[in-house]
């Protein structure tokens, strides 16, 4: 971990103008993922801008019935909220599918938003790898390689490494947003599906942020009902990343919503999947993983995704 | 003294304490956090320094140059030493790669130089700014499997009995079948470490976490070519081993370099992502096994070759170590090839040989089981021996399988089970049976202790050392029972060179060795009590020295006596007897339907194992390897990147052990059984046999819950999922 | 039958210089020699390395001045004397390192001392002596709920949060209604203990023990 200075800032805005103005700043909030990536010199920081101070630690019943999440509520807390268990089970759901409980209490829903790749590849800073050291080549890729973990679609040859989160899965299929302060102080809002980008021939830039931009917010629209389920598919039966995870709304007329985690670089849901819902969970995968190009140790993960959706709407 | 023959009736026969339950005499300072492990000795050593290790990030070549100049000039910085500056070092008897020293890399991580630093934070950034230039050796091959298929057939087996390709081809019934087991780390919870004080040059003190302190010292003084006699090494509590701390690693070597170059005592862990590459690891296997039987279930003919690799030198994973002599059958052959490889170093891990061995071949004797459409704890029991099969003139010392199979099916309700492949469900899961026998072999080392008696209170010392084992709790109740003391009147003292050799800890030998070995000490400070009270004769009962009429209170002794012996073995121990532990496996699992995720329900272990020395510890060693086997069956995989040839997921998060989450309802019962054979205290090992055959139990069951034999491990759902039923 | 889902397998590339290289062939090749980060690269701190923290530690004040890198962790182990709380991976991945801020169990390897000014934090040594042990270390030792010992101190601060937590109503994975209170069970016990890792294998006696404490 290489030294930085460090600071605490109390107001969102003037925080995302510091991170603007001094070279090397990076947001810390619960530190989960920055600090064990610092400690392997994947992240190196010069200065951190600690933002957890900056009271955005509350959720809010948004105007038109939805809510919003601060940044930093910690994912337990985010767990455990009533209205989260009552209208969004499907995120509570996801929320305690990841990690362990030490790591959610420290853990925030930006932070969560912002987590890195666990690609071995990225995380061995001996071996090359597109995204930490753009132009290295993808140690992923070369023959031999272990990529059984690894993303089945929206990759490219430069990048196969999926995004980690469990929340953003099911905060994609309840259709959330982003609400971010910029450095001079504006605000915006991005869909989250507009929010992560996929890899292409530049995986080191990941979200659609700009420098020094701060997520402040979450916000869910006005809860949809249905039945929610969020299944994550592992090797050991809790404290491990998705091989695949499944995020599901179901209406009482069939209908309803699905997103995937564990196969790609962001949370992966698309309209014309969720549509063939009624017809069931291959008609859903065949829209879902429609060109998807696995390697031959993950392409398990095109059958693991239809036979997981497939008992979820069994269940029924 | 020296053990001869078998053991007759002794004080062990009318224990108080031995083989009753005790809690841990160390678990207050456990539970509180207090014990002292090798990287918090602030109680012994002060003002010391930090060393933070680099590795090679090629696994075979050169390196021809090391850039420190940045380092060296980082704040904090007393010392960078890179291996081109050092001449390659001494390697000890079972080291194989060279620990430090010279410009040749053998493996992935290999330790290459140290920085030490005021601070942790200093020295860890500092070794980021060493960069270091290599030549890469391309002649280097990673595939076992490829290995296995250019090796196969060729070679002299280890055991040939019998005609055993005639044997196969007569078979009425016959199974011919591949099996693999991936490489495994220990991933003990607590990182190779040490603190070590070399600041003269002169005397070298090591306070670290080792299995071993004798070869720990050994290594030392080979390493460094210094006089043992400079060296002392002081491992009281030990976060774990399984085999991993067996040996002197990195992490010692580098720390005594710098401490010699800075002049002051320096301390240094192995950063977790870096030790499951420096360290050693159990090599993955690729094995073949046939079976040839008989149509009433007896084998005629058991083949079973495998290979395992290793870096030029090494012991590699023997995966046929139980083949000789598990089952009966009159003809056999047994071959196992060591695959030079420049992979991380492999060597032992928790029941060597057998581990991987049992995990192919009882899935091969369920699969065989099933084929002769016996049952597959009948089938073995037809299969049972008395008697070495492969010298059908030595007996086994003491062998219980029958029984430990009999009494498993009984208690775990085995003849309930749903016999069809993949018919019963229950909800989204499909509901299976399985189970495995387990065999572990028993050794024994010559073990030493020393035995003071002070004011009634009775220390014992011997650099025996407890890696979670129980060894603090069995050796005070040994040494209690012998002197005929209560429990709080004895303090044992352990992991410290300074006194005398024990067996150490390993190979399931630690305890009933180093116990006899403490027995041995006892009486020789019975000796000399009764020598003092002036007594031929003396029984040491309830504190006292008791001769003729008169009992003395051992509280009454004055001053310090002191008995010291070493218990060694005679030749008959392996000359004329065979002796073994002995295991049947039986669990309960779960096969999701849609995603073919594998889950336990419910184990139960039954064990052979001689005298228990104490049921409490016994039983946690036992649940462990149950937990460690469940690892192995569900997820544990060093996986291989066969291009660049190293571990991939080297840390924590990558590689998956089991987590409280993964473990059911589970149940072990111990055998009351003696086995004279083995020691005074009739007592053999049972840490390791704990862990072999359970993963097989659960691949069978697996099987039986799903239909869909797996012969690969881990058993994960990829292996399965094209092949599983309709959801 | 439906059509299986198409999809193409991705090729693999080949090791730069393997397929051409022969045997022992050198390649040049020095690592590490990139900045990683793009925008971070070459950037340096921008005031001081160090900071003066004050925290409450088991109840007593503590001020340190502590290298800004300085995780809780090493904080307590290396500058407070507190060498219960274990390093087992330093990355998150263990839980030995588990100690209680503020109420709530956390990673103290994954949390920077600096971000701590004016939290309570409590280690096991903050529980209980080895002649006053606290319940849930009382247990442990009744149920031989450790064999190393190394993961136990992280092993008992999660025990003792987990209780609290189920109380409060925290669901986890495996809890049915989310609406209801939660139910004091084995499955529950499990995995909420579940990132806390003992390579022991002493789960099922860490269990007995939680539950007796639970129970009493």
């Amino acid at each position: 971990m290489r030294a930085f200075s460090y600071e605490r800032a109390n107001d969102p805005a003037h925080a995302a103008t510091r991170a603007a103005a001094v070279s090397g700043a990076k947001f810390i909030a619960g530190g989960t993922n920055l600090l064990d990536l610092m400690k392997l010199e994947i992240e190196t920081p010069a200065h951190l801008i600690d933002v957890s101070g900056t009271g955005l630690e509350r959720i809010e019943e948004t105007a038109d019935g939805g809510l919003r999440i601060g940044a930093f509520v910690s994912n337990t807390d985010l767990a455990a909220d009533s209205r989260v268990r009552r209208d969004y089970p499907v995120l509570t759901r996801a929320l305690v599918a990841g990690a362990s409980g030490q790591l959610r209490n420290k853990a925030t829903t930006g932070g969560n938003l912002l987590q890195r790749t666990r690609c071995p590849y990225f995380y061995d800073t001996a071996q090359p790898c597109n995204k930490r050291d753009p132009g290295a080549g993808c140690g992923a890729l070369t023959e031999g390689a272990f990529s059984r973990q690894l993303g089945i679609i929206g990759t490219s040859d430069a990048c196969i490494a999926t995004h980690p989160s469990d929340m953003a899965v099911a905060m994609r299929a309840l259709d959330a947003s982003v609400e971010t302060v910029t450095s001079t102080g504006a605000t915006r809002r991005i869909s989250l599906d507009e929010f992560h980008r996929l890899p292409g021939e530049t995986p080191e830039i990941e979200t659609v942020l700009d420098a020094g931009e701060m997520i402040t917010a979450v916000t869910l629209p006005a809860p949809i009902g249905g039945r929610q389920a969020y299944q994550k598919v592992r090797d050991r039966a809790s404290y491990a990343f998705a091989l695949v995870s499944v995020a599901l709304v179901r209406q009482p007329d069939g209908t309803g919503r699905v997103a995937l985690g564990g196969v790609a670089p962001k949370p992966w849901r698309r309209a014309d999947a969720d549509a063939e819902l009624p017809n069931g969970a291959h008609a859903v995968m065949a829209k879902l993983l429609a060109g998807a190009r696995p390697t031959e140790e993950n392409a398990f993960k095109v059958a693991l995704a239809e036979r997981t959706l497939a008992a979820m709407l069994a269940e029924d | 003294m020296e053990f001869n023959r078998p053991a007759g009736q002794n004080l062990f026969d009318k224990a108080r304490i031995v083989g009753k339950p005790h809690t841990r005499v160390d678990a207050p300072l456990k539970v509180t956090g207090t014990a002292p492990y090798a990287y918090e000795r602030n109680d012994v050593v002060r003002s010391h320094l930090v060393g933070y290790p680099i590795g090679s990030e090629i696994a075979k070549g050169k390196i021809t140059a090391i850039d420190a100049g940045a380092a060296r000039k980082a704040p904090g910085v007393r010392v960078v030493i890179t291996t081109l500056e050092i001449e390659p070092l001494g390697i000890w008897n079972y080291n194989v790669a060279r620990l430090f020293g010279g410009n040749v890399v053998e493996h992935y991580q290999q330790a290459i130089a140290v920085v030490v630093a005021d601070t942790f934070e200093q020295a860890r950034a500092a070794a980021h700014l060493v960069n270091v230039t290599y030549e890469i050796d391309e002649d280097a091959e990673f595939d076992l499997d490829a290995a296995f298929a250019r090796l196969e057939g060729t070679g002299e087996p280890s055991t040939n009995v019998g005609d055993f390709d005639a044997a196969f081809a007569d078979a009425p019934v016959t199974l011919d079948e591949m099996y693999r087991t991936p490489s495994q780390t220990h991933a003990m919870m607590e990182p190779h470490a040490s603190i070590v004080d070399w600041s003269d040059g002169g005397e070298m003190t090591v306070w670290t976490s080792n299995q071993m302190i004798e070869w720990n010292r050994q290594a030392l003084a080979t390493t460094f070519s210094i006089d043992p006699d400079t060296i002392r090494v002081e491992s009281p509590y030990i976060g774990g081993g399984f085999g991993g701390k067996l040996w002197l690693r990195a992490d010692a070597v580098l720390a005594a370099l710098g401490s010699r170059a800075t002049g002051q005592p320096v301390k240094l862990a192995l950063p977790r992502p870096f030790m499951m590459n420096n360290t050693t690891h159990r090599s993955a296997t690729v094995q073949r096994i046939r079976l040839g039987a008989t149509r009433d279930g007896k084998l005629t003919a058991i083949g079973h070759e495998a290979a395992s690799h290793t870096l030029p030198g090494g012991r590699g994973e023997n995966a046929t170590a139980q083949t000789p002599y598990f089952y009966a059958g009159e003809n056999r052959r047994v071959m196992h090839h060591l695959v030079d490889m420049h992979l991380p170093e492999a060597s032992d891990m928790r029941a060597p040989g057998e581990a991987s061995g049992l995990m192919a071949l009882e899935i091969a004797m369920d699969e065989m089981a099933e084929k002769l459409g016996i049952d597959p704890v009948e089938f073995r029991i037809l299969n049972d021996t008395q008697v070495n099969p492969s010298k059908p003139s030595v007996p086994f010392s003491e062998r219980h399988f029958v029984e430990c199979l009999r009494r498993g099916a009984e208690k775990f309700g085995w003849a309930d089970r749903n016999m069809t492949p993949g018919g019963r469900r229950e909800g989204q899961w499909l509901i299976g049976h399985g189970m495995a026998g387990a065999y572990r072999g028993n050794l024994t080392l010559p073990s030493g202790a020393r035995a003071r008696l002070s004011d009634g209170k009775l220390i014992i010392e011997t650099d025996m050392t407890d890696i979670g084992t129980g060894s603090y709790t069995i050796i005070a109740e040994t040494a209690a029972e012998t002197m005929g003391l209560s429990m709080d009147a004895v303090e044992v003292r352990l992991g410290n060179s300074a006194w005398p050799v024990s067996s150490g800890s390993g190979g399931q030998f630690g305890a009933s060795s180093s116990t006899a070995g403490v027995y041995a000490a006892c009486l020789a400070l019975r000796d000399e009590i009764a020598e003092r009270i002036g007594a031929q004769e003396a029984e040491f009962r309830d504190g006292n020295v008791v001769a003729g009429n008169t009992a003395t209170p051992l509280s009454e002794i004055d001053g310090e006596l002191v008995g010291e012996d070493t218990m060694t073995f005679g030749k008959f121990h392996t000359e004329e007897y065979l002796m073994a532990t002995f295991g049947a496996h039986f669990v309960e699992v779960g096969v999701h339907i849609g995603t073919g995720e594998t889950r336990l329900r419910r184990m139960l272990a039954v064990c052979d194992s001689g005298r228990i020395l104490n049921p409490v510890t016994a039983r946690s060693q036992v649940l462990g390897g149950m937990v460690m086997g469940i690892g192995a069956a569900l997820s544990e995989h060093l996986a291989t990147d066969t291009g660049r040839g190293f571990f991939v997921n080297h840390d924590l998060a990558g590689y998956e052990v089991a987590v409280h989450a993964d473990i059911p309802e589970q149940e072990v019962v111990f055998l009351d059984t003696l086995d004279p054979v083995a020691t005074p205290l009739k007592s053999k090992g049972v840490g390791e046999l704990g862990i072999c055959g359970v993963a097989a139990a659960i691949a069978n069951a697996a099987y039986n819950a799903s239909g869909v034999r797996v012969r690969d491990y881990p058993i994960t759902l990829d292996r399965m999922i094209d092949r599983l039923p309709a959801i | 039958m439906s059509p299986p889902i198409e999809y193409e397998l991705r090729r693999r590339t080949f090791l730069a210089g393997a397929a051409t290289l022969t045997a022992s062939t050198a390649l040049p090749w020095t690592a590490n020699a990139k900045e990683s980060g793009m925008q971070t690269a070459n950037a340096e701190p921008v005031g001081p390395e160090t900071s003066r923290i004050s925290l409450r530690v088991n109840g007593e004040s503590r001020t340190l001045e502590l290298d800004n890198r300085t995780s809780l962790l090493d904080a307590l182990r290396e500058h407070m004397g507190l060498t219960g709380t274990k390093k087992g991976c330093d990355h998150g991945q263990c839980g030995a390192c588990t100690v209680s801020v503020n109420g709530q169990r956390i990673n103290s390897c994954l949390s920077l001392a600096v971000m701590h000014e004016g939290d309570e934090v409590t280690t096991i040594e903050g529980l209980g002596t080895p002649d006053d042990l606290h319940p849930m270390q009382a247990a442990f030792a009744e149920h031989d709920g450790f064999q190393c010992g190394y993961c136990t101190p992280g092993q008992i601060c999660s025990a003792t949060a987990v209780l609290e937590e189920i109380k409060a109503g925290v669901p986890s994975y495996v809890t049915g209604d989310l609406t209801g209170p939660i139910e004091m069970s084995d499955a529950e016990i499990r995995e909420r203990m579940s990132g806390n890792i003992c390579r022991c294998g002493a789960y099922s006696n860490i269990l007995a023990a939680i539950n007796d404490v639970a129970e009493s």
